[in-house]
């Protein structure tokens, strides 16, 4: 047990804030929500991360990756979250498409959609969720029916943020309406620009659309296109849910002591703030404290086993509360003020509802635990 | 950067664990309990230096003393830096743990295993991190202790033909349980090390330390009694012992709200410095 970092950590560090200062003007520092997918420098960022050996830092070298430990990516996501930087555009290839093809894909599918993923050629985007398949995905009913060489794909997904400048698309289909449930599934990566595919931004709560509903409409997808085994995809999703949450702890963690960060910088200037908000907003930095050293201390098992634990969903169901407690106190500090469009936590505050049903709901998540941690019985 | 615990940390809580299983296991009689000190110093657990081990190896013990609901005073031992076999007494907040006659007079304590005094000198000396993030030790195990309970009681009660763990209604209590355990450890451990490598985070550390794994503890033994049902609620049944000793290390020196507001003072400055 050391909390230092190595003379490599640290030289790892010295060197990414070096990097920062070079390469992130300040005005580009903050851009967040829609305005990432408008703001072209957003995607040039995302190639001089890639460039830098940034992108895809812990994936094996044969794979375009760096081959870095876990722990360079910790170290990443708090410099990258401490300088405002804004996120590589193709988050959902890295987090979740990436390391689901690195485990399942064949070696030509590793060759063909890797490179381009990591330079932010080509940006993915994720059809799990369904209009009637939320929490429930084994439920999915996109369906994928095989015709020779393809799968015809007929069906609707929801709630894809980057569908509307994707390239490609992980998604999961019903391939088989007979088979028992959990081996009913296929796992396709599907080209965005095929015909039948159509993509409608979902405006949401902010007023902004991040989120889009997917239409397929007959689309051919090549069997070649299939990750894994037909009536597999229920495995392959659960690697792509299991590396989303993470790899999404220190990314989350990163992005609520950048709003923490804010939060502390209004409560010093007001040192008339009522006492009992005082505290709270200790509660919410001691809060941030124990996420930051639960991720750190997941991170010794991830780099034993390199498969993370079921624990991460605690990280997630921790951050998602707190950082709705976070844009709520921050409210609350401004004053009278505080029923104003203050242009940041408005923003923050309204986003923030979603925290809790995205990525896995707090009740699923509460389920995982239940069930895959503490091993209480199954609740359905 | 390498924040678990070593393969020695790890073995000395396993033997730990087993040792405390085999002497004060749960169904002991609580009114007759021997703490075998001198077994401790057998151990070389009252010398830690002695045998190469410092404060995180002494956090851990207390760990597993809170799990095992551990009778003696080596919260005191610990937290006064005491080394050697003389039992150590402790004085904070105006009250006494442990100690005799002449340093005030007992009062009933919350928890019965932690007498207490009135301290008749007030000359107590201030909080430090090291009994902060002691209590904070302590306290994650009792929390762990108590969620241990609940999740075996919920594996093995049958009601409406199932294990009472099946409904969401218990289980997620249980899973809320969990991470404040996880949140916990993760806090108390860092105090631990910051304390022992003097640290200069190891004040703000210790108060945050304590402020949450001894709310977490107190939580964690509500929750339990509550999926327990009426057995969680008798004198038989021992989880009414663990609620006491974590309401005791919430209540021993500042409670978790005042330990936060250290915290703010910390990372805001002083509120009263900052109006002058």
């Amino acid at each position: 047990m050391d909390l230092r970092d190595t003379p490599e950590e640290a030289q790892f560090r010295s060197e990414l804030r070096a990097w920062l200062s070079d390469n992130l003007p300040p005005e580009k520092r903050g851009v967040r929500g829609a305005r990432r997918f408008e703001d072209p420098f957003v995607r040039e960022w995302s190639r001089r991360l890639n460039e830098a050996g940034y992108a895809g830092l812990t994936w094996p070298e044969e794979y375009g990756g760096a081959g870095a430990p876990y722990s360079f990516q910790a170290i990443l996501y708090e410099e990258l979250a401490a300088a405002q930087a804004p996120p590589h555009i193709g988050v959902i290839g890295l987090s979740m498409a990436g390391p689901t093809i690195i485990a399942h894909g064949t070696e030509e599918q590793k060759a063909r959609y890797l490179p381009p993923l990591l330079a932010a050629d080509e940006i993915w985007c994720q059809g799990f969720s369904e209009p009637d398949a939320g929490s429930d995905l084994a439920a999915a009913r996109t369906r994928a029916e095989r015709r020779g060489d393809v799968y015809a794909v007929s069906g609707q997904k929801v709630w894809s943020s980057f569908a509307h400048i994707a390239d490609w698309c992980i998604l999961v289909t019903q391939s088989d309406p007979e088979a028992a449930r959990y081996h009913n599934l296929t796992y396709l990566l599907v080209d965005m620009h095929a015909p039948g595919v159509e993509v409608r931004p979902l405006r949401q709560i902010t007023g902004e659309a991040e989120f889009n509903e997917i239409f397929f409409s007959d689309v051919e997808v090549p069997v070649e296109n299939r990750l894994g085994d037909e009536g597999d995809g229920w495995q392959v999703a659960m690697t792509t849910l299991l590396h989303e949450r993470a790899t999404l702890g220190f990314a989350l963690t990163a992005q609520l002591d950048s709003s923490v960060g804010r939060l502390l910088d209004d409560a010093r200037e007001r040192p008339d703030a009522p006492v009992a908000v005082r505290e709270r907003v200790a509660r919410e930095w001691v809060e941030l404290q124990g996420l930051r050293y639960t991720n750190y201390r997941a991170l010794g098992a991830y780099e034993r086993t390199g498969i993370p634990g079921p624990e991460g969903s605690g990280v997630k169901l921790r951050w998602s509360e707190a950082n709705q407690r976070v844009t709520k106190l921050a409210r609350e500090l401004l004053g009278p003020e505080g029923i104003t469009d203050d242009g940041w936590w408005h923003h923050e505050q309204l986003r923030s509802r979603g925290n809790t049903i995205e990525a896995g709901t707090s009740e699923v998540l509460r389920n995982i635990i239940a069930e895959r941690v503490l091993g209480l019985p199954r609740s359905r | 950067m390498d924040f678990t615990l070593t393969p020695e940390q790890e073995e000395l809580k396993t033997e730990a664990r087993r040792w405390l299983a085999d002497r004060f296991p749960l169904d002991r009689d609580f009114d007759r309990d021997d703490d075998r000190w001198d077994e401790l110093a057998e151990l070389g657990w009252l010398d830690v230096a002695e045998v190469g081990l410092g404060f995180v190896e002494e956090a851990l013990l207390l760990e597993e003393m809170g799990y095992a609901l551990y009778p003696g005073p080596y919260l005191a031992h610990v937290a006064t830096g005491a080394s050697g076999s003389e039992r150590s007494s402790l004085e904070v907040g105006g009250f006494v743990y442990g100690g005799d006659e002449g340093d005030g007079e007992e009062v009933v304590s919350i928890d019965p295993a932690r007498p207490l005094r009135r301290a008749a000198s007030g000359n107590g000396l201030a909080e430090t991190p090291r009994f902060r993030a002691a209590c904070a030790a302590e306290a994650l195990g009792v929390a762990q202790r108590a969620l241990d309970l609940g999740v075996e009681h919920a594996k093995t009660r049958i009601q409406f033909g199932k294990p009472v763990g099946a409904y969401q209604a218990v289980a997620h209590p249980l899973a809320q349980t969990y991470t404040d355990v996880e949140l916990s450890r993760s806090l108390a451990y860092w105090a631990a090390w910051c304390v022992a490598e003097e640290d200069e985070r190891a004040p703000v550390a210790a108060a945050a330390a304590k402020a949450v794994a001894t709310e977490a503890a107190v939580a964690a033994c509500e929750r339990s009694i509550q999926a327990h049902g009426g057995i969680g609620f008798t004198w038989e049944h021992p989880l009414h012992r663990f609620y006491k000793r974590a309401l005791w290390l919430e209540g021993f020196g500042l409670r978790p709200a005042a330990l936060q507001l250290e915290v703010a003072d910390a990372l805001l400055g002083n509120a009263l410095l900052a109006e002058a």
